[in-house]
């Protein structure tokens, strides 16, 4: 294995493709560029789903000076429609696993380079249509993101529009999750046995399997309250005979599983940071990877977990509950072995590594917050209150959007070939980490003061705590900004970033950043395991 | 664009990861009917009585004749395939156009049914079907949906099959590459296999 031979090679943003200009990207069937433009397409609407959370905020300080109802009502509904369909569930599989898998497993492309290049028109235009739906038609979607019946078969707004585009959306998951199944079994390189990956590729193996066996199910069931606007099919529908309950099943059956798809590429990549930064192997390969797979599995059979005040049988609430417990503990192993990979390491404190601290920290208060919502006696009090946002966003902007954060400055040389500047990003990471928990931390009090979610309007006692948490959105923003900002500037003026600025083991450190337009100039052979540091 | 064309290349022979990409994108199929086939047994056992009398609606003679319709289709199928194997073209070429013809002889007959039930006022949101009691709304409802929805598979199957027949005639399926006939071959089975449940579910249930 001595691919440094191969440091003549010209980077891909050089390689002179079949088409020009804007074209040279948007056809292109080059994974490294379709990975920069889900990055691209991804934070763009990322920031479009902040804004509308600021403004959820704004109007949370002094209710219906500055926004109506309605429009609360919508901006929620689109905020979490972007946040998670547009931005955590493509987010780390689509720009980053695209970008590195097929370089992780010494490969020159994902196994169906066209179909990816599909996947990511989908996306876009599933993205787009969403944002139109919020200006065409009978007003923006105003029913939440999970889209519940039967009111989403009653309202005025555009919602089938919406549906329609959060439909594509899946296709282009379930598409990318065939590609890297296939990818992964197929393509990797000689000597690449599976318990040779890096662990970054066995959590994105375990995130394809999941998008390929639950997406279906939502596409359906959108389709089906499509079909019910238009035609009055009457499944959800109880004055025709239907069962709204039912939708909220088939809805969970996907969206609880999706979680995983949400969180595990960010257990991913912070696996991939711990080794590097304590320059130690990772402890407990086969328990993590397997953790991931575990995982998975039980993310099918927990969805019950968010219907416990919909009207269900207690056997079946308390067996839901059961296999909730059951989760934490593929992701209690996952969190010691990170822990255990430290302990005695030469620790380097970069900002890689702070992200993926955080991470742990965030994801764990996430965790356990879950168990208690987990609880059925506890659950039926705080069901349907901040607590559950506060939880929700400690997982999934703590958990999987922090693990994002790491992964782009841990990548970001590689990607892009220039160096960001460090003391910057701590100071943006910083700024980010206090006004995170000045935000989110203040819902989980709220929650248990009984603040009902979703609401326009709320009692004086809940006052101070909702001033406390819009005023952590502004600090959490200020981050964001300095964040991105340093990313920016490093893009034009960074320094040129070597081909190994961290002493990575795996192999996207061994080729030049940026990486040459076919990865490898000779396919790698591999004789040992990824974090071969001892 | 030499390594792009490289990699296509190194592809085109990787018939197991084309298969394994078709059979992946079936599993997802079987479970994005699977969600109908939920809804139909959480229905049926709610409104047992209301399916047993509606389905004795539906015309189970066009139904098994779409029966034998699709099994002879999916054999035709699948000797398209042998063919190729043997490098005998015109009787592979021959085989894919009866099976393009068979697809749209169930199509036909599904669309005399469909305006059968029509003309007699009942489809989703009919002011006859309101009257009536939900479980037959949801039956029929269901029955509109689950076989619209196979429908559509067997139209898309009849035009993929269409371009695997433009492909062979030009030589582009042949002997030592037919992995796109294959996997369409696997599609037109699922898409056969899907009628199979459909049939007594909706025909045979009275």
């Amino acid at each position: 294995m001595n691919p440094a031979d191969s440091v003549s090679t010209e980077s891909f943003y050089k390689a002179k493709g079949r088409y020009g200009g804007i074209f040279s990207w948007i056809l292109s069937t080059d994974h490294k560029r379709i990975g920069l433009m889900y990055l691209t397409a991804i934070l763009t609407f990322f920031f479009i789903g902040v804004a509308l959370g600021v403004l959820m905020r704004i109007n949370l300080i002094s209710p219906g000076r500055f926004i109506s109802e309605r429009a609360y009502n919508s901006l929620f509904t689109i905020h979490g429609v972007i946040q998670i369909f547009l931005f955590i569930i493509p987010g780390i599989p689509a720009s980053f696993g695209n970008f590195f898998l097929p370089i992780l497993i010494g490969a020159k492309d994902v196994a169906f380079p066209r179909i990816n290049l599909m996947s990511w028109w989908l996306y876009v235009t599933g993205g787009i249509l969403i944002i139109l739906s919020i200006f065409i038609g009978g007003g923006a979607p105003d029913t939440g993101w999970t889209f519940y019946a039967p009111y989403s078969i009653r309202t005025t707004a555009n919602i089938s529009l919406a549906l329609f585009g959060v439909i594509l959306l899946g296709f282009s998951s379930i598409f990318t999750g065939l590609n890297f199944i296939t990818t992964i079994h197929r393509l990797r390189a000689p000597g690449m046995k599976m318990f040779r990956m890096p662990l970054f590729c066995w959590s994105l193996y375990a995130t394809a399997w999941t998008q390929v066996l639950a997406t279906p199910v939502l596409a359906i069931t959108l389709m089906l309250l499509i079909l019910e606007r238009f035609f009055a099919i009457g499944f959800f529908e109880p004055n025709l005979g239907g069962d709204p309950i039912m939708f909220e099943h088939m809805f969970w059956i996907y969206s609880h599983p999706a979680v995983y798809i949400m969180i595990l590429p960010a257990m991913g990549i912070v696996t991939e940071i711990f080794p590097v930064f304590a320059k130690r192997t990772i402890f407990g390969y086969k328990a993590i990877a397997f953790s991931s797979l575990g995982i998975a599995f039980f993310g099918y059979l927990v969805w019950g977990h968010h219907m416990f005040t919909s009207g269900m049988s207690d056997t079946s609430r308390i067996i839901f509950s059961l296999i909730t417990f059951l989760v934490a503990v593929p992701t209690g192993v996952k969190v010691f072995n990170w822990i255990a990979t430290l302990y005695k390491g030469s620790i380097q404190l970069d900002s890689p590594l702070i992200f993926s601290l955080t991470f742990i920290f965030l994801f764990s208060i996430a965790g356990l917050t879950g168990l208690m919502i987990g609880t059925l006696s506890l659950n039926l009090y705080l069901h349907g209150t901040y607590f559950i946002v506060g939880h929700f966003h400690y997982t999934m902007f703590g958990g999987a959007g922090f693990g994002f954060f790491a992964g782009l400055h841990y990548w970001f040389p590689k990607m892009f070939g220039r160096m960001y500047h460090e003391k910057t990003a701590k100071v943006s990471w910083f700024i980010m980490f206090v006004g995170f928990n000045v935000l989110y931390f203040s819902m989980f009090i709220l929650g248990m003061q009984g603040m009902p979610r979703r609401y326009f309007q709320y009692l004086p006692r809940f006052h101070t705590n909702h001033v406390i948490s819009t005023v952590g959105s502004w600090i959490l923003a200020v981050g964001l900004i300095l964040m991105f900002g340093n990313f920016i500037r490093a893009l034009f003026k960074g320094e040129k970033a070597p081909m190994n600025p961290w002493g990575g083991k795996t192999l996207e450190w061994q080729i030049p950043s940026p990486p040459p337009e076919g990865n490898f100039e000779t396919i790698p052979v591999i004789d040992r395991g990824p974090y071969n540091y001892d | 664009m030499s390594e792009p064309k490289e990699i296509a290349v190194r592809h085109r022979v990787d018939y197991t990861g084309a298969k394994m990409g078709m059979w992946i994108f079936l599993f997802t199929e079987v479970l994005f009917f699977g969600g109908l086939f939920l809804l139909y047994s959480v229905f049926r056992s709610k409104y047992t009585l209301a399916f047993h009398d509606s389905a004795k609606e539906l015309d189970i003679f066009l139904g098994t004749a779409n029966t034998v319709i699709l099994l002879t289709s999916s054999m035709m199928m699948a000797l398209s395939i042998l063919f190729v194997r043997k490098g005998e073209k015109a009787s592979s070429i021959l085989c894919q156009g009866i099976t393009i013809f068979l697809g749209l002889v169930f199509l036909c007959n599904k669309y005399i049914e469909w305006s059968a039930h029509i003309r007699h006022g009942i489809y989703p949101d009919s002011p006859l079907l309101l009257q009536m009691s939900r479980g037959k709304i949801i039956f029929f409802s269901l029955y509109y949906v689950m076989t619209g929805l196979h429908g559509l598979h067997v139209l898309i199957g009849v035009c993929v099959i269409s371009g695997t027949l433009l492909f062979t005639a030009r030589g582009k399926i042949y002997r030592d590459d037919f992995v796109k006939l294959e996997n369409t071959g696997l599609y037109w089975h699922f898409v056969d296999i899907v009628w199979i449940y459909l049939f007594p579910l909706f025909y045979l249930i009275t």
